[in-house]
């Protein structure tokens, strides 16, 4: 294996690994606000790499011009974090419950 | 110039949008740059009646390397992330703050409400008051995962991501 492929291979391994956290994290996590820190963060970086892995594969790895991964790029970062955004709005307008260890609730209107 | 500036309202944008077209075709065939030129031209002036007139950039350098530093912060971001998901819930100290905001206009504030929820352990909830021009300071709303010293992170938010905001905008 040539050091691009090990190249390839790092990046789509530390992707999925976090894209894997990510979801972890929305499992585990005590509350929705916190719940969504794993999709905003986690899946950002995770997609990154992946979207990394793959513009390497197939521009050094298969020599064929391929930049077609820089949108997903760019729509994940200007999507993720208006998404959030609306969910969390949603969360406090719904006044949905937080775990008890939340502080600074009364900034929140909670 | 004048029938350039009605022909190209925002060349910025049709050259944005041209590249965007390339891209997701993946090709430099005579059909699609056609096409792109077409897109290009059309869409900005279909919505141009619809544009909210936004402060353009005053420091090209500056919104560069605050892009940069946003993705590198994104990296070490996902790392602490990271390590408190993996590690027990207990340990966790969840929190609203409040963030007092400088910025005036609501690009700005969308940029930095952006990079707040991509970068360190914190995601952007409200802006409040919503709209612009009351007497009324305006404030972020954030909510931290594991917050250690309130105060220290407000100013790191605000040296670290709003000073520059303020420069190029």
């Amino acid at each position: 294996m040539s050091w691009l492929e090990w190249l390839v291979a790092l990046l789509a391994v530390a992707g999925s690994l976090f894209v894997l956290l990510g979801s972890v994290a929305l499992v585990k996590l005590p509350d929705f606000y916190t719940r969504l820190h794993g999709p905003t963060k986690a899946t950002t970086l995770g997609l990154g790499a992946l979207v990394l892995a793959s513009m390497v594969y197939f521009n050094f790895v298969k020599g064929e011009l391929n930049v077609q991964q820089l949108l997903i790029a760019l729509f994940l970062f200007i999507t993720a974090p208006i998404t959030a955004h609306m969910l969390v709005k949603a969360a406090l307008h719904l006044k949905l419950k937080t775990s008890a260890q939340t502080s600074g609730k009364q900034n929140a209107d909670l | 110039m004048k029938s350039l500036k009605k022909w190209w309202p925002t060349p910025i944008r049709s050259l944005f949008l041209f590249l965007v077209w390339l891209l997701l075709n993946n090709s430099v065939e005579f059909f699609h740059l056609f096409f792109g030129v077409v897109l290009a031209w059309l869409i900005p002036q279909l919505i141009h009646k619809f544009r909210l007139v936004q402060p353009g950039m005053k420091s090209p350098g500056t919104a560069l390397r605050y892009g940069l530093m946003v993705l590198w912060d994104i990296v070490v971001a996902n790392m602490q992330v990271v390590r408190l998901v993996v590690g027990p819930n207990k340990r966790l100290r969840p929190a609203f703050i409040k963030v007092p905001l400088d910025l005036k206009d609501n690009l700005s504030i969308t940029f930095l409400a952006s990079t707040v929820s991509l970068t360190p352990g914190t995601v952007s909830a409200e802006v409040s008051p919503l709209n612009a021009g009351g007497d009324e300071p305006r404030y972020l709303l954030v909510h931290v995962l594991d917050l250690a010293d309130e105060a220290e992170l407000i100013q790191q938010i605000k040296e670290r991501y709003e000073a520059p905001l303020k420069e190029i905008f």
